[in-house]
């Protein structure tokens, strides 16, 4: 019968009755590949932090280009874009309010309960997940990929609880719109 | 269900829980008497004073064989149905448990059930409930681990084989009467009366539905759930409430997802001197109206934010003449809960070393 794994009661009388037995992997993260590429870019938090601002920075350029196609229109484009790359380099699940700069460049979506606050309590002592033994936790390779960043203290930020309507749509354009209009706030302000 | 029951002693004495009921509490008992039930919706505070739950049921105090204390309706977070349920018992009412699966997996919903029979709630109500998109926050994740057919088997299934849906068993079952929710005035027209028989399937024992404000509809609906037979296997409360306004009429046909009000009514309002004292009499119209339906068991009366009228609203329209007059039964752990209160008043000391001493040497 299945191999007793620690947080997993009893898995074969649990299997059974039919009821839901996890075997290594959580019931929202069947289909996964190795996760080699998430860990290469954790490792690399640092160059993905510069990459990131000057990034920002660009789309923030582009501004007057994203205003005159409307950022209604380029939503389905840009998102589609958005969920290719940060799928491949973060496994990136769209909640579409990124904080990866604030986690490490390790994305706290990827946690099975979701924490986008800090590592549970249930951590192995191997630094793997408590819910899928095979992963590396997400928040163990957070914190090591927010040493290496810059700006890496902002792991510290009390991050607010997940807007669900948000999902599947582009952080990247929120947070140009928002740059935006703050730049423009701002400047009202100093007219 | 078909036959109603009545006290062996006699018909006119009031009908005790009898071996067949599968809950002790009063709306079942009412409806198995065959007596035009009658329920109303306790409109849940946003505070925490059990005060105010207190003042709102009170309305309600007596002639309301069920109160419905509703699970964040509409996806506005009010006072948890859980909260509102242990408030009420506690005091002697009969409350009907709303469970929204928007809200709850499971694992919830199940000790909930638990908790809630254990603290004497005789009525469970099982819904689907509305998406978050509706309520005050629509970043919520919406759960939706079961749905209302699935919830109704599994709290079935807790009662009847005493057992989780795991199959892990219950030391005492929970036991209570089982309410769905029907909504005939939403399409697809056709299956809606086949969509009731599926939820008599999974263990629905009694119906509230949705406004009813069309009745030609209604009647249509209940033609095909007699021909189905679904009426003799279920007690179906209709839903009906007062309109304040043709104003609110509009208002709520266009924003509130699932409520149907035909022209001819918002006509009626709207040529009305006192609109809501118009609103009130449609109310008492239709009642008079679908309690003549052959199948309608009793009406549930949803006045929010209008709570005051429905005594008005069950009075005039007569529903509750020939009412056996109904005695309110203790909750079985009152006497415990007496004894506890006694004590505290008696204000005895606690010396917390000897008291750990004494269990300490206890038996075990």
């Amino acid at each position: 019968m299945a191999d007793p794994k620690p947080g997993n009661a009893a898995p074969a009388r649990k299997a059974a009755t039919g009821a839901y037995t996890p075997v290594e992997v959580s019931p929202n993260r069947r289909a996964r590949r190795k996760y080699t590429v998430r860990l290469w870019a954790v490792r690399h938090s640092r160059f993905f932090e510069w990459f990131y601002t000057r990034f920002a920075e660009a789309f923030l350029l582009l501004h007057p280009v994203w205003n005159l196609f409307g950022y209604q229109r380029v939503e389905r484009p840009v998102t589609f874009v958005e969920r290719h790359v940060k799928g491949f380099l973060f496994d990136c699940r769209m909640c579409g309010q990124c904080v990866l700069s604030s986690t490490g460049m390790s994305c706290p979506m990827n946690c099975p309960k979701q924490l986008r606050n800090g590592p549970c309590g249930g951590v192995r002592a191997n630094g793997n997940c408590e819910v899928e033994p095979d992963m590396p936790c997400v928040w163990v390779q957070a914190w090591k990929g927010s040493q290496n960043m810059a700006r890496g203290n902002t792991i510290m930020n009390v991050q607010k609880p997940v807007n669900q309507s948000l999902r599947e749509t582009s952080s990247w354009l929120r947070v140009t719109a928002e740059a935006a209009a703050a730049r423009q706030t701002a400047a009202g302000k100093d007219a | 269900m078909a036959h109603f029951d009545e006290n062996p002693l006699g018909p006119h004495l009031p009908l005790d829980p009898l071996p067949g009921h599968s809950s002790p509490g009063r709306l079942e008992r009412v409806l198995r008497r065959g007596e035009f039930a009658v329920t109303a919706e306790l409109n849940p505070p946003d505070s925490a004073d059990p005060e105010d739950v207190y003042e709102r049921a009170a309305i309600f105090d007596g002639w309301v064989d069920g109160i419905n204390a509703v699970d964040a309706s509409g996806a506005n977070c009010h006072m948890s149905s859980v909260g509102i349920c242990a408030l009420l018992t506690r005091m002697g009412y009969a409350p009907i448990m709303q469970i929204a699966c928007r809200d709850k997996n499971r694992i919830a919903i199940q000790g909930d059930v638990l908790g809630a029979a254990a603290m004497g709630v005789c009525n469970i109500m099982c819904l689907t409930g509305d998406g978050v998109q509706a309520g005050d926050q629509p970043g919520a994740k919406p759960v939706f681990d079961l749905d209302c057919m699935s919830l109704l088997e599994t709290v079935r299934i807790m009662r009847d084989n005493a057992k989780f849906l795991s199959g892990r068993k219950l030391t005492t079952p929970p036991k209570v009467f089982l309410g769905a929710a029907i909504n005939p005035f939403a399409p697809p027209y056709d299956f809606r009366p086949f969509r009731l028989a599926k939820k008599i399937e999974a263990g629905a024992q009694f119906v509230q539905s949705q406004y009813c404000f069309d009745v030609p509809m209604f009647r249509e609906y209940m033609k095909k759930v007699r021909d189905l037979g679904l009426h003799e296997k279920c007690f179906i409360l209709v839903g009906v409430g007062p309109m304040a306004s043709a104003k609110t009429a509009k208002w709520i046909r266009s924003n509130v997802p699932g409520i149907h009000i035909p022209d001819a009514i918002i006509k009626r309002l709207e040529g009305a001197e006192d609109q809501k004292k118009e609103g009130k009499q449609l109310c008492i119209d239709i009642i008079n109206e679908v309690k003549e339906i052959e199948g309608v068991a009793g009406v549930h009366v949803m006045a929010y934010r209008q709570e005051e009228y429905v005594a008005e609203i069950v009075h005039e329209s007569g529903v509750l003449k020939g009412r056996q007059p109904w005695k309110r039964e203790p909750n079985p752990v009152d006497q415990l809960v007496a004894e506890r209160i006694e004590q505290t008043r008696e204000g005895v000391e606690q010396n917390q070393q000897q008291m750990a001493e004494v269990a300490a040497q206890q038996p075990h």
